[in-house]
């Protein structure tokens, strides 16, 4: 029985929390991973991409509850991120034409087009805030619980509870599904094979006819599908603050880089890493001793390794440890 | 032109009480910043004191009091103290109702006041820090300090039986300032703060903080924080988690959001904020109407009474200079006397000159204590039913 309570504590705290957190942060890296993989460099824009598609999200899904459509116990805003993909596919490849194209051509070096991405990041940041304004925007509706606390205490008599919000398994669920159909899409038809070729050898690719403009295009078309999947359901499960996602931009880019920048399994692999090693590292796990421990072992303190204001230092650490002992990453990737 | 102003400047100060003259008192909010909804009602209430003095017409023997506004920004010392700054020195404002912020009101009174000698009543500002700074008996407040509302919050958690409980706090002066004092005079009482732990605003996740005050454990969760900031947040990540069911909410969290977003959830919660029930308060709703500004407003009535007691101490001391109104603040302010309430100076400001007494009560109840900060009248709440509850004043 102790155990059972040990293990709900930790499932509760750790392991679900982990698992939402790293399904955000794995297709968050993967955006970062194709763009580094195909078009070489580093989008630093991919936080505000994400709060952007988000917004499209938010915007549409308001509109249909003004009107009263929902599709309860499902958020309704599952219902618009069709949509609000189409606005960012749109956007994204706007972007491209008016800035990227132009630094592809005088084929700038890497470094150019990073500094690019900063400046998009503000305009977007900007945009963001000047249409929906920098304040949390709630716009979750439909069950909230697939499980709650209380009710798993009753049916299960256990002392403690476990709570699994329904916002969570969407966002697992659709993770699982976006990375099985990218990866069938790299693996299996012809335009994602034309695109692993593009990544591994650009000059080879060329020369074997494959059209470059249609290669970007592709990309821009996955990582618009990536961040406003991803930005739209980190909204659902906390809440939409356009700020936080600036804030999500460090653990991903350590996720990516930590996976091995240009590969999509190490994007995944690496996103539930920081993921865990964050909430590991942050949680305290006093009540989960307390079951398991006799009661004269147990310390007085509340056994939390580091507080949890430092939170942002995990990733930095992983990320500066991987770079300078492992520079490719867990699985074989670019070394930066 | 420069010397018209400085021969006019001159003769203002000349002149003595006894000849009519117009009393500047100097309004520091923050009105831009995050308080700038509360400063419009806070600064109307001051000046509607104002105005009932001069429209009395024996005030000072028929002086008019006239406001000038400055902007403490709430967060941005710099900027606060080069306003009040312009108010003293260019403006030449005999005593200043402000600032709002804990932080701010701080920097102005030891970089303006005090090198200028000018008196100060803050309305708002509630840090425990700001008692004990050093004030040349210039600097006063209508609002309680937060050290007396750790003290409340002591008393109605142990009435209840709860000896256990971990606090977070809003990293600031103020979430800082309350989570000190309410430890202090917790275990003071006997009881035992779990984790006092500080949380971060603006953050969009904050189970990890949930976690380990849930490791922590305790029978009630204090959240020194803002309702719209991270103390929501982590009220939100609490509920979620399962990890607490009642909470203790300090002056922060209560708001009309809390019913809103929170609702029925968090029913058997408890908590409590600076307010009465005197009459005074009522009254300045009610003046506030007629006026065109919301009385109810968080520290409008704290407003009101800072301007009204400025007023009155001068009328006491027969004089508009701080030097000569500073040590009449509290006599004004406290026992004996006859009773004032709000729309009443006129009947003060004539038993001030008659050579009486008041006992200025106003719309928070004033009673001065220890360095010149309001004793701190406050109501405690419960939620029940999904509304916010009043329980009874302290």
């Amino acid at each position: 029985m102790d155990l059972l309570n040990a293990l709900v504590v930790l499932a509760n705290f750790v392991i679900i929390p982990g698992i939402a957190y790293g399904s955000t942060l794995a297709l968050g890296a993967l955006g970062i991973t194709l763009i580094y993989g195909i078009l070489r460099f580093s989008n630093f824009a991919h936080g505000d991409t994400m709060a952007f598609g988000g917004m499209f999200a938010v915007l549409g899904t308001w509109w249909l509850q003004s009107k009263g459509i929902s599709i309860a116990p499902l958020p309704t805003a599952l219902l618009v991120i069709p949509f609000a993909i189409v606005l960012m596919i749109l956007f994204l490849l706007f972007c491209d034409r008016t800035i990227y194209r132009y630094y592809r051509k005088v084929k700038a070096s890497p470094i150019i087009l990073v500094m690019a991405s900063l400046g998009i990041t503000f305009i977007m940041n900007g945009l963001v805030r000047f249409i929906i304004g920098p304040g949390e925007r709630r716009f979750a509706d439909g069950t909230r619980f697939l499980i709650s606390a209380r009710d798993f205490k009753a049916m299960t008599g256990l002392n403690e509870g476990l709570a699994i919000r329904l916002s969570q398994v969407i966002t697992f669920v659709a993770a699982i599904i976006i990375v099985a159909a990218l990866f069938w899409f790299l693996n299996k038809t012809r335009t994602g094979k034309s695109m692993r070729a593009f990544s591994d050898n650009e000059d080879l690719a060329l020369l074997s006819g494959i059209n470059p403009e249609k290669v970007v295009t592709i990309v821009w078309v996955l990582v618009a599908i990536l961040a406003t999947v991803s930005g739209t359901l980190y909204g659902l499960d906390k809440t939409y603050k356009p700020f936080t996602y600036f804030m999500l931009l460090l653990p991903m880019f350590a996720a990516a880089i930590v996976g091995g920048l240009g590969n999509p399994v190490g994007a995944i692999a690496g996103g539930f890493v920081i993921a865990f090693s964050e909430i590991f590292v942050t949680y305290a796990f006093k009540k989960f001793f307390g079951y398991i421990l006799p009661k004269d072992m147990l310390p007085s303190g509340i056994i939390q390794i580091i507080s949890t204001d430092y939170k942002f230092a995990v990733s930095f650490t992983i990320l500066v440890l991987v770079l300078l002992f492992r520079p490719t990453g867990i699985f074989k990737g670019q070394s930066i | 032109m420069r010397r018209v102003l400085t021969v006019l400047a001159g003769s203002t100060l000349l002149s003595t009480a006894a000849i009519a003259e117009d009393v500047k008192l100097g309004i520091i909010f923050g009105f831009t910043g995050p308080i700038e909804s509360l400063t419009q009602p806070m600064a109307a209430a001051a000046e509607l004191a104002m105005k009932e003095a001069t429209d009395s017409g024996i005030f000072l023997g028929g002086s008019t009091v006239s406001s000038v506004r400055g902007d403490s920004t709430c967060i941005d010392s710099a900027a606060a103290v080069s306003a009040a700054e312009r108010l003293v020195t260019s403006d030449k404002v005999n005593a200043i109702v402000g600032g709002d912020c804990s932080g701010v009101t701080g920097a102005i009174l030891q970089n303006v006041a005090r090198p200028n000698g000018i008196v100060m009543i803050s309305p708002s500002a509630t840090s425990p820090a700001l008692s004990t700074a050093e004030d040349d008996g210039l600097f006063f407040r209508t609002s309680p300090s937060d050290a007396r509302q750790g003290q409340i919050m002591t008393e109605i958690l142990m009435e209840q039986g709860i000896t256990k409980v971990p606090v977070t706090y809003t990293n600031s002066d103020y979430g800082k300032g309350l989570a000190e004092a309410f430890e202090a005079a917790f275990t003071a009482a006997g009881g035992t703060v779990t984790l006092n732990a500080a949380h971060e605003d603006g953050k969009a996740d904050y189970s990890a903080e949930v976690g380990a005050l849930a490791a922590a454990g305790g029978d009630r969760l204090v959240i020194a924080g803002y309702i719209d900031q991270g103390g929501g947040g982590v009220l939100r990540a609490a509920l979620d988690a399962g990890a607490f069911d009642s909470f203790h909410f300090p002056d922060g969290m209560i708001s009309v959001n809390l019913e809103d977003n929170f609702g029925s959830e968090i029913d058997g919660s408890t908590g409590q904020h600076p307010g009465t029930d005197s009459p005074g308060a009522a009254a300045v709703a009610d003046m506030g109407k007629a006026n065109g500004f919301d009385g109810t407003s968080p520290f409008a009535p704290e407003s009101y009474d800072a301007a009204a007691l400025l007023i009155l101490a001068m009328q006491a001391a027969g004089s508009s200079a701080s030097a000569d109104l500073k040590d009449k603040v509290m006599e004004v302010a406290n026992a004996p006397g006859e009773k004032i309430y709000p729309g009443e100076l006129a009947k003060a400001l004539k038993i001030l000159a008659d050579g009486g007494d008041v006992d200025y009560v106003g719309g928070s109840a004033v009673e001065l204590i220890g360095p010149g900060e309001s004793a701190g009248n406050y109501r405690q709440i419960e939620i029940s039913g999904g509304k916010i509850a009043t329980v009874r004043y302290r």
